[in-house]
């Protein structure tokens, strides 16, 4: 009886502090750390600045976006309670494709000879094409025949990969027009990565899609019994993983002036790495893009700092994997803590 | 078909077998309108397969259901819940990262214009009237917004039952409202259910608490081993008549049967 009073009594006093203190303030006080640490060791052991130098921040920001771009979809995917493994394969099929239509008549071996110097809009919609078929297959296996999104998305991440590959044989799709270089060029990376995360961050925040979202993700029963169709909402949530993976493929084959069946690899971890340490629960329900946004700058701040202290790229994997798990870690450490209360 | 006037539910024959299993057997029960009736039972009388399958959760093996006199089959809570009727599950229906704003109008969000499923919400609609909805209910939470998660058992199946009363119009089911609450969180549950009553709302109550369902409800409705064994006048019946019937060891409980 007295506990019964005790947990009613707790109650208002900790949702008043939860309230007044987002999950998104400790990611960023968490951002602060890491760069002050980064910082200090910089004057230590390099005897310079980390932060102030305009040109290893922009490279940074640079790196991150295209990632970021794949990761504002991966979170939405991760806080219905799914995942998805194939945005570093859809980003290489949608590159080689897109790019493919993106060719210049100066060059005598495009790969369709009769179809170059066609307007941007069309290697766009090509590649966004992609990526949307790629994202609907996903959703339809994981929604319709109930296999888990692991296994899903990683037949994805193998056939997509195949597809990239058998498009040219291997070869690489080079030569785009200037049209199509001038989407990824100078800093619109970032600018497209920032416009996009603000219009999903509002969707998930003011409209029934990300209600729905939250919801499946929270309680996959309940939503079902409240009368949402929740195989329809994840064919669309995986469709748009898909649509902007295939928006970082374009980026990403623009800026690069081709495309090649290797790229994006490893994309779809960092940009999983990238949501998970933004605070989006693997367990489903919880996260947000403004978490990822932040997530996304703690995983370029380390990038990039290990590589202004010179540590071995390999020594970064395994540092990076390490952080990874902890975020995790910490995460079902927090829900516990939660269930008990 | 008799006459189903004054007559809410009614089942003729109700059954439902998974596989060899013969969890309910030719059931045949009646809810009179305004009426409040319980259903109790031993574990695996078949209390909660019945409900199953008059919320349209499972489709019964054989058997009909009648709903305001009219024959319905649904084939999934939703649909029976376009017709009015709301349940309150056992395992509670609230997704725990939203707040209760969100869970009371979960599946019938309230927007601003229609968008499909980018429909911005109208979050402020929805905060007052569920603001009203505790209100009616005379459940008092002070944080509506702070999610289902941070909340006492209590508040949740609060949450839950408010959920189903703003909602129902005419018929609430509550499984095993307040197995895991405590002294003070089951009254206010009945509470709810007394408020129910005198809205004139009909409830049927799955419940192992025999004195909450003397205290509560108008007639008591036994299950035993798949079978209803008869249904109890509660002015005419004491709890002893109730045991004995659910235990199937009579004592005088034969005498009672309708």
């Amino acid at each position: 009886m007295a506990e019964v009073a005790g947990v009613v009594k707790e109650t208002p006093s900790a949702n008043a502090r939860r309230r007044t203190w987002p999950p998104e303030l400790n990611i960023f006080i968490g951002l602060v750390v890491i760069a002050a640490i980064f910082e200090i060791l910089g004057w230590t052991l390099q005897g310079q600045s980390f932060l102030a130098n305009p040109a290893r921040l922009q490279i940074m920001i640079l790196q991150v976006a295209i990632v970021g771009i794949i990761a504002v979809g991966v979170t939405q995917v991760i806080i219905t309670g799914g995942i998805d493994l194939s945005s570093g394969s859809v980003v290489s099929a949608s590159a080689m494709i897109a790019m493919s239509f993106a060719q210049t008549s100066t060059y005598a071996r495009a790969v369709y000879p009769t179809l170059t110097d066609l307007p941007v809009i069309v290697p766009i919609l090509v590649g966004l094409a992609c990526g949307l078929v790629a994202g609907l297959i996903n959703g339809l296996l994981i929604a319709y025949t109930k296999i888990p999104a692991f296994i899903a998305t990683l037949g994805m991440m193998v056939s997509a990969r195949g597809v990239a590959d058998w498009y040219t044989k291997g070869k690489p799709v080079s030569f785009p027009t200037d049209a199509y270089a001038a989407i990824g060029a100078g800093f619109r990376p970032v600018l497209i990565f920032l416009v996009i995360a603000i219009i999903f961050q509002l969707i998930l925040r003011y409209t029934l899609y990300g209600k729905r979202t939250y919801a499946i993700g929270s309680n996959e029963n309940a939503a079902r019994v409240s009368g949402i169709n929740v195989e329809r909402h994840l064919v669309l949530v995986y469709a748009i993983a898909g649509l902007l993976a295939a928006v970082a493929a374009i980026v990403v084959s623009s800026r690069n002036l081709t495309a090649q069946a290797g790229m994006g690899f490893g994309y779809e971890l960092d940009a999983i790495a990238m949501a998970v340490i933004g605070g989006t629960s693997l367990a489903g329900g919880r996260g947000s893009i403004t978490g990822t946004v932040l997530g996304a700058l703690i995983f370029g701040v380390i990038t990039s700092g290990f590589t202004f202290l010179r540590v071995d790229a390999f020594y970064q994997e395994i540092i990076k994997g390490i952080i990874i798990v902890g975020a995790v870690v910490q995460d079902v450490y927090r829900q516990r803590l939660r269930g008990r209360i | 078909m008799g006459d189903d006037r004054g007559i809410v539910l009614r089942t003729e024959g109700l059954t439902k077998h998974y596989g060899g299993v013969r969890a309910l057997e030719a059931a045949d029960f009646e809810l009179r309108e305004g009426e409040h009736v319980a259903i109790v039972g031993d574990n695996g009388a078949g209390k909660s397969t019945f409900v199953r399958q008059i919320t349209g959760v499972e489709q019964p093996t054989a058997g009909k259901i009648f709903f305001e006199g009219r024959e319905v089959a649904f084939k999934n809570p939703i649909e029976a819940r376009n017709v009015g009727i709301e349940t309150v599950f056992q395992n509670l229906a609230l997704a725990d990262d939203l707040d209760i704003p969100s869970n009371l109008f979960l599946g019938r969000e309230k927007v601003y214009f229609n968008l499909g499923p980018f429909s911005v919400l109208n979050e402020r609609l929805m905060l007052a009237r569920a603001k009203d909805a505790l209100n009616t209910t005379g459940v008092k939470i002070p944080d509506l917004r702070a999610k289902m998660r941070n909340m006492s058992g209590g508040q949740r199946q609060c949450v839950a039952i408010s959920r189903a009363a703003s909602f129902a119009s005419k018929l609430i089911i509550m499984d095993e409202p307040t197995a895991a609450l405590g002294v003070q969180e089951t009254a206010q549950v009945e509470n709810i259910i007394r408020r129910l009553k005198a809205r004139g709302i009909p409830l049927i109550l799955v419940s192992h608490n025999l004195r909450q369902v003397l205290d509560l409800v108008d007639r008591i409705w036994v299950f035993r081993r798949g079978r209803i064994v008869g249904a109890l006048d509660r002015d005419k019946t004491t709890g002893n008549d109730v045991v004995a019937m659910i235990t199937g060891v009579t004592a005088g409980g034969e005498a009672a049967f309708v």
